[in-house]
């Protein structure tokens, strides 16, 4: 064989094994996290492993729609995760645990269900006090019927009430606030000389004592972010995605857990008074941590922070009230 | 118009003469072929970021269509990487003569193949499935190893580049409109031919390989089988073969009779008509029906994509050509006839792609950059936002091919009835009414 002929055959091997070789290597050494819709798969991977201290880097793309990225129970801005393109993210735990990272766009019906977990393990130095959960210690019935009675003509105005509160024999402390639901605190102003629409404006009172402009802010936008696609924009329970749940019903609860005994509702509506006056913080809480045990529901527990959800609680209230 | 022989210039001459120039261009060809098959199979499944996706469908086929064909030709098959692992194989050398005894079973096509059918149905088969072919990179991965695969395969099995002259679902209709380019190769002097001893430039020699497509240089009248791979021009030992520059469609004047060829350009017609429709039109469900392949709203598309090639368009030509009374059988008017839609196909084609290419021309620099969307940025352009070029020229230059094309593909009509000796108007009209129809689904 001549030189030539040695040449090009030794360049065409080469060439043909870089071409395939190269690609592979840089390929296998990025490892990816894919986001796909939930019933495409969800995230992949969707367990991670990291410690305590030491900073984790994480590198995420979507095969198909545009998805968000964050951590619950973090301080920490959510990321667009864009098709076909690779978002860099870098996390810093300073606690052990459980945590769950979930997908902060609206990307499909099954968009709740984008979750995953990072297992954080090592020892923290600042060993977190146990709160138990208000609505535990109290003992509340989640899924008893809660609908008040009575409901106001027009939203009650805190303004209003304000007015007639100053010598009225009201707690305004937090914890009364949180453990009463408005009928149970209009109720107790039935022995006083108001009328019922102006007891209704003291009940809005008291409520917008216990919230603060920032704490409704916050609220607002973790409600844009998480609850809008199935409660919608304007709490009515008519986001975009209420329609598609309560008609995919147990369907589209199948298609995730396998046959269960469970029926998609349509998500609650927020404007609704009788629903909203029944409903104590502390019960609303208690739902939002835990979901809506079957029905479309998630479970936020894991997701935000206790004060993240007093500051959503607040704001869910704030479809009844007139601040 | 006289034609000029590019060949005649040294620098031309000496390029195509070498192996070596064309050997680097492959093995880049082949690198690229290569890296897009991986792409398609590992890289990201977002067609739009995915180098195998955007440098297959939207910038070769750019070139394809705007460049090279209309151009040059065959001058993509020049460069093709998909027949050359198969056929350094079947020589069992890159360079060297091949041994006088064949390494491989060597067959010949059988006669029942050797035509452009299969051909045809390579690439109805890929258009069909276009829709997802076009926006999964991993169908795309798997399509282009397999076209590598099959020319390998049919490299071992039959002789010479059986999948190029049979198979290639591209080849075909490259060969079909490289009738238009404005490049040929042909041999120089008749006379030398007939007396050169041997015919090394079809049987090969110690200088190089026979035509690995199969043709006889010396009989050359059209573009649509020679693959433009020169070996001829380094086997030839009268210098014979030269490369010429020449007026654009001058193969058209000779008409084809081959029903084969003919179905060919009501294909590609249709085809491109149909996309029009699918990719630029505003019907919805036609749009669905071709994503969802295989459900009923597909099948149904299917139907339709084949009832319009097969029956509808040739149908109406039929009938339009049916008085065109004459002593010729209506089988030759026909295939004749349908010359005139080479050029028509051809800027349609050229239309069509104009939109699509523009629009989508954006993701080039993406995909250059990360090519599989894996987050890297070799060239600093990953990150290249999309957006449409050269709107503003869009409608003006669709225009301009497609009214171009019809005077063209008039003007082929006026020659290919003035050699089967009927009125080309009725061409005429169905090659206007078509264009009509081509301008109002593009603009
Ligand atoms: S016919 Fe097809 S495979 Fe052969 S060289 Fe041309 S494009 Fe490539
Ligand atoms: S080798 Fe040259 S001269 Fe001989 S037949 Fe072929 S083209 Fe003609
Ligand atoms: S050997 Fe010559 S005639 Fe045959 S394909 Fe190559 S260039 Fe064309």
């Amino acid at each position: 064989m001549n030189r030539s002929e040695l040449i090009s055959r030794f360049l065409i091997v080469t060439g043909i094994l870089l071409s395939v070789g190269a690609p592979l290597f840089l390929w296998a050494r990025t490892p990816l996290i894919h986001a796909r819709m939930a019933e495409d798969g969800g995230w992949n991977p969707d367990i991670i492993q990291a410690e305590v201290g030491k900073p984790l880097h994480l590198k995420i793309t979507s095969d198909d729609v545009v998805h968000g990225f964050a951590v619950g129970q973090m301080e920490m801005q959510s990321v667009d995760v864009l098709p076909g393109k690779v978002t860099d993210i870098t996390l810093n735990f300073d606690k052990p645990g459980i945590y769950t990272f979930f997908c902060t766009r609206w990307c499909g019906l099954n968009h709740w269900r984008m979750r995953g977990t990072i297992e954080v393990s090592g020892s923290s130095s600042d060993p977190e006090p146990a709160s138990s959960l208000l609505y535990v210690s109290l003992d509340l019935d989640l899924d008893a019927p809660h609908d008040a009675p009575v409901v106001p003509n027009g939203k009650p105005s805190a303004t209003n009430g304000q007015l007639l509160e100053t010598n009225l024999p009201i707690d305004l402390s937090a914890e009364y606030y949180r453990s009463h639901s408005p009928y149970q605190v209009f109720n107790e102003l039935s022995a006083t000389t108001l009328t019922e629409s102006q007891r209704w404006d003291v009940v809005a009172y008291l409520w917008q004592t216990n919230t603060t402009s920032t704490s409704l802010v916050n609220g607002n936008q973790l409600y844009a972010q998480n609850c809008a696609a199935c409660h919608g924009e304007n709490g009515a329970g008519d986001g975009v995605f209420a329609d598609d749940l309560a008609a995919a019903g147990e369907s589209s609860m199948q298609t995730m857990e396998g046959a269960m005994d469970m029926v998609m509702q349509s998500p609650v509506n927020f404007t609704d008074p009788r629903r909203m006056l029944g409903a104590s913080p502390a019960l609303l809480q208690g739902k939002i941590l835990r979901g809506g045990m079957g029905t479309g529901m998630p479970m936020w527990g894991s997701i935000f922070t206790e004060e993240q959800i007093w500051d959503l609680v607040a704001y869910i209230y704030s479809f009844q009230f007139e601040y | 118009m006289a034609k000029i022989e590019l060949t005649r210039i040294p620098f031309i001459k000496n390029a195509l003469k070498s192996r070596y120039p064309q050997l680097a261009v492959f093995i880049v060809m082949l690198i690229g072929y290569i890296f897009a098959i991986l792409a398609g199979l590992i890289g990201t499944p977002v067609g739009s970021h995915n180098f195998s996706i955007v440098f297959v469908w939207i910038a070769w086929w750019a070139i394809l269509i705007l460049v090279a064909v209309p151009f040059f030709g065959r001058g993509w098959c020049a460069v093709c990487p998909i027949p050359l692992p198969g056929e350094w194989l079947q020589r069992g050398a890159v360079l060297s003569p091949p041994d006088k005894r064949p390494k491989w079973l060597n067959l010949r096509v059988p006669k029942m193949f050797r035509n452009i059918w299969l051909q045809n149905i390579s690439f109805l088969l890929l258009a069909l499935f276009s829709s997802v072919l076009l926006t999964t990179p991993n169908i795309t991965g798997v399509v282009l190893a397999t076209m590598l695969f099959a020319a390998i395969r049919l490299s071992t099995v039959f002789e010479r580049r059986a999948f190029c002259r049979y198979l290639c679902p591209v080849g075909g209709f490259i060969g079909l409109y490289s009738q238009t380019a404005p490049i040929e190769l042909r041999i120089k002097d008749k006379q030398v031919c007939v007396t050169c001893e041997g015919k090394p430039c079809y049987n090969g020699s110690q200088a190089g390989y026979g035509c690995p497509w199969d043709v006889f240089p010396g009989g050359l009248t059209k573009n649509t089988y020679c693959g433009l791979c020169m070996e001829c021009i380094r086997t030839c030992p009268h210098d014979n073969i030269a490369v010429n520059l020449r007026p654009f469609s001058a193969d058209l004047a000779k008409p084809s009779t081959r029903m084969d060829e003919a179905f060919k350009a009501f294909i590609m017609l249709g085809s491109a008509m149909i996309y029009a429709g699918i990719l630029l039109g505003p019907w919805g469900i036609l749009k669905d029906a071709a994503y969802n392949v295989g459900t009923d709203a597909w099948f149904t598309y299917v139907a339709a994509f084949l009832a319009i090639i097969f029956v509808a368009l040739p149908g109406l030509f039929t009938v339009g050509i049916l008085h065109t009374k004459n002593t010729l059988p209506l089988k030759q008017r026909f295939a004749s006839l349908s010359t005139a839609l080479i050029p028509l196909g051809l800027m349609f084609w050229v239309a069509f792609s104009l939109s699509f290419v523009l629009t989508n021309a954006s993701y080039i620099l993406t995909a250059l950059s990360d090519p599989l969307g894996l987050g890297w940025n070799l060239f600093g352009t990953a990150n290249a936002t999309w957006q449409p070029m050269l709107t503003s020229m869009l409608a003006p230059a669709q225009t301009l091919a497609l009214v171009g094309g019809l005077i063209w593909s008039a003007r082929t009509a006026q020659k290919a009835a003035g050699e089967v000796k009927v009125s080309p108007i009725p061409v005429i009209v169905y090659c206007f009414i078509a264009t009509c129809l081509m301008l109002w689904l593009l603009l």
